[in-house]
């Protein structure tokens, strides 16, 4: 793999202000290889469109270089950058018939007619709606329009495509179809994808890697797994996935093992961003891996009262107090043997030490 | 008391569901429910209806009348117009007529009603006031003396008094508005009118006017439009996408000229404009002319003052359009490899033609119908139909032709309108 492969798009110290006081993307460094499918996600205001527009040459960085395939696009007007854009309002020219808004980008590139008209056609197929040609985006439905929308981002072959959030607008159901054909194309042309979004399920399971972004600053740049599995500070264990967090103090340290007081208890957990004794530190345990009255191979095992019983269907959503915390939840797979539990009675949990997870003491609003 | 009475009835009618009555009492069920709706929005507006009809319907609807209504002649000279009913514009009429049109004039003459009549007749066919006054004054003379034995003597003693009674023409001005409903208010609007053989046919070269008048509004009108579109469009796209605060500065400044007077914003044009004025002061001292140049009181500051004030009018439908085009059309357009004037040209400007086909309509139309600004800076070059219509209804007292003027502005407004509808659709029209 030469570098052009695996640095076809690169941020390299990008920085961003409007109004040159609050910098919205703060030192923003990302690699993407070529074929690759990297989703940024992150909350409301954290500067996920600004990294994009920056990309797609909308917003001048204020700081910092953005090579496209080994060149520099500071100063490249947007229109020779060459690359698919989706817009979060599909931004379909609503005069223009559907096979007008897709021929668009080809007569900009003056292709011959004949081309245009098989380009187009075969787009059309692409997304499964070749009796819309003649319509106008007002009369087709919102999941109908962003397919077009796909299909004008890809019509004209750029080697990448930048989505944000693409989905939003969709009900559940046609959200999953879909991210399945956004999947599908993005395997089959071998494109590479900048995708936005701010739903997580999305973005894990559609993305090769994930960075998380908050305040401008990325959390953590990984792939899915190692995202959910081992999420490296607060704010990406509590973002991603369901989470149980309990407060407490490192009372003893080592390398791969920690032991942190709650509430007077003794947790066993796994040191992620932690450093030093008497340091505060969040603990995050996923839901899933905690046990109801588990055996002895557990290293963590304390007294529970059960508060509350919600049924899931697969899984009994199981809400206890532990340590003085009575937001604790338990997720019991619905499984060959149901546990006889109810509410008010006393339970042990138990989980094992590698998935309790020591990470930083977020302070609200600065992670 | 109202709602139990629906109630009860939708109750009844939902027991016929099924049956092939079901559409039918549906829909008298949602009838009899909107009835007192809709009742409500016709009581709401009726005070506004009869506003609009007392101050806005009335007034056409009579000045459209008024075009076309001409009893004077009918009224006055009765006898005389049924005398020449049936004459044949060949020669000269029999003596009767001569006869009953002496007896007319003069007793018009006594109750002082000829100045009217001949006025009118005038129009038609000038010099009329004249013979007819002095027709009057003879034959009143003649009936104080010895009086007249027989028609031919009468015929006999006008010829004397005049000439002309000897020829057709004047028979024929008479017959031409031998009733209470003509198209000549029109046809003098046109530059036409009947002729001594009843036909219609054009002025003479000298006498035409109103074509021209007409000709020259319009093309002050549209280069007025156009002034105000390549000027309104850039101020109106600025609008549309500067920031709230910055905007708002801006949209008063385009509003500011509706605060101000008409009167003042026109006089302080002449100020401005005129031979002494600050711009000629200016061009002077800086050596770009040597001779001061007229710049008002003709048709260059006629149009220069009229853009200023109808600008608002283009910018606002153009800015409430642009309002509402998302910035995100453009970057598509970009990303997608346009240019960026190609975008603008493809992607831009056509979503903007409802706001430029509201703009310009509205700016067209007060142009064409514009008043005040001509008849102040407009001089002799820059006077527009409108000044035409102000001067008839005032000064020449021909309320029938400014009528009818006013009649061909309405019908080119209104086949304006017919032509937007049928070309761009009138409902795409965005005005706020
Ligand atoms: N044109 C602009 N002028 C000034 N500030 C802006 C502008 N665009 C975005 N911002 C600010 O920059 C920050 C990041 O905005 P951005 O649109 O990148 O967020 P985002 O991550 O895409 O959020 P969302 O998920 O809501 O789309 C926000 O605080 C926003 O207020
Ligand atoms: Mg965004």
């Amino acid at each position: 793999m030469n570098k052009s492969d695996t640095h076809y798009v690169r941020f390299l110290n990008v920085q961003k202000t409007y109004d040159g006081e609050n910098l919205v993307v703060k030192n923003f460094n990302l690699d993407i290889a070529q074929g690759e499918f990297v989703t940024m996600l992150g909350p409301s205001g954290s500067g996920k469109t600004t990294c994009l527009m920056m990309l797609a040459g909308f917003e001048s960085a204020t700081q910092g270089e953005i090579y496209i395939d080994g060149t520099p696009v500071n100063n490249l007007a947007p229109h020779k950058r060459d690359i698919g854009m989706v817009f979060q309002n599909y931004a379909l020219f609503p005069h223009l018939t559907i096979a007008e808004n897709l021929s668009f980008p080809l007569k900009v590139r003056k292709l011959p007619k004949s081309d245009i008209e098989q380009r187009v056609k075969r787009a059309l197929d692409m997304i499964e709606l070749p009796q819309v040609a003649g319509r106008r985006p007002g009369q087709l439905s919102g999941g109908q329009q962003q397919r077009v929308a796909l299909a004008r981002a890809l019509v004209f072959e750029p080697k990448l495509v930048l989505m944000d959030e693409p989905l939003g607008a969709l009900d559940k159901q046609l959200r999953e179809q879909m991210q399945y054909e956004i999947k599908r194309l993005h395997e089959r042309l071998g494109i590479t994808v900048l995708y936005v979004t701010h739903d997580q399920t999305e973005a894990l399971t559609m993305s090769d890697r994930i960075a998380v972004f908050n305040e401008g600053v990325v959390q953590q740049l990984a792939s899915p797994t190692e995202l959910y599995e081992r999420p490296s500070n607060a704010f990406v264990a509590q973002f991603i996935g369901e989470n149980n967090k309990l407060s407490g103090q490192v009372e003893q340290i080592n390398q791969d093992s920690c032991v942190v007081s709650v509430e007077g208890c003794s947790v066993q957990a796994l040191p992620v961003n932690i450093r030093q004794c008497g340091e505060p530190t969040t603990l995050s345990i996923r839901p899933e891996r905690i046990q109801i009255n588990p055996d002895a191979s557990y290293d963590n095992r304390f007294d529970a009262r059960v508060l509350e019983l919600i049924y899931h269907g697969d899984h009994l959503r199981t809400r206890v107090e532990l340590m003085n915390h009575d937001q604790f939840i338990v997720k019991v797979p619905n499984g060959a043997h149901p546990l006889a539990i109810s509410k008010g009675d006393q339970v042990q949990v138990g989980w094992h030490r590698r998935d309790c997870r020591a990470l930083d003491a977020m302070i609200p609003g600065r992670p | 008391m109202k709602y139990e009475a629906i109630s009860a009835g939708a109750l009844d009618e939902s027991q016929t569901i099924g049956t092939p009555s079901t559409n039918n009492s549906l829909k008298m069920q949602l009838r009899r429910a909107e009835r007192w709706n809709r009742t409500r929005a016709f009581l709401l507006v009726v005070p506004l209806l009869l506003f609009v009809g007392v101050t806005f319907i009335m007034p056409i609807m009579d000045m459209l009348h008024r075009s076309i209504h001409d009893p004077l002649i009918v009224d006055h000279l009765p006898k005389t117009v049924a005398a020449l009913e049936s004459w044949d514009r060949q020669q000269i009429p029999e003596d009767t007529t001569y006869a009953v049109l002496a007896q007319e004039l003069v007793s018009l003459h006594k109750q002082r009603d000829l100045a009217k009549v001949a006025g009118r007749l005038n129009t038609e066919f000038s010099g009329m006031r004249s013979l007819l006054s002095k027709s009057a004054r003879g034959l009143a003379r003649l009936n104080a003396g010895a009086g007249l034995e027989s028609a031919a003597d009468t015929r006999e003693a006008m010829i004397r008094i005049d000439a002309r009674w000897s020829d057709i023409q004047p028979w024929a001005a008479i017959k031409n508005l031998n009733s209470r409903y003509t198209l000549s208010y029109y046809l003098a609007a046109l530059d036409m009118h009947y002729d001594v053989s009843g036909d219609i046919s054009a002025q003479p070269e000298r006498r035409q006017i109103y074509k021209a008048l007409l000709i020259k509004t319009f093309a002050m009108s549209a280069l007025i439009t156009v002034l105000c579109l390549l000027l309104g469009y850039p101020l109106a796209h600025l609008l549309a996408t500067l920031p709230e605060s910055r905007s708002n500065l801006l949209m008063i400044m385009v509003l500011l000229p509706f605060w101000t007077s008409l009167l003042v914003r026109t006089t302080s044009w002449i100020v401005l404009l005129q031979t002494e004025g600050v711009i000629n002061d200016v061009l002077i001292s800086i050596g770009l002319i040597s001779e001061r140049i007229r710049m008002v009181h003709n048709l260059f500051g006629t149009v220069i003052a009229m853009t200023h004030i109808l600008l608002p009018f283009m910018v606002l439908p153009l800015y409430s359009v642009m309002k509402n085009i998302s910035p995100s059309y453009m970057r598509a357009a970009r990303s997608l490899g346009a240019k960026p004037a190609y975008a603008f040209i493809h992607i831009y400007l056509p979503q903007t033609l409802p706001g430029i086909g509201a703009g310009a309509i509205l700016t067209f139309i007060l142009s064409i119908g514009f008043y005040i600004t001509p008849a102040l800076v407009g001089g002799r070059s820059g006077q527009m139909i409108s000044n035409f219509i102000a001067y008839h209804m005032q000064t020449s007292l021909n309320w029938g032709l400014a009528a009818a003027l006013g009649g061909i502005l309405l019908g080119m407004v209104l086949l304006l309108y017919f032509v937007y509808n049928r070309l761009i659709g009138i409902n795409s029209l965005k005005v706020g």
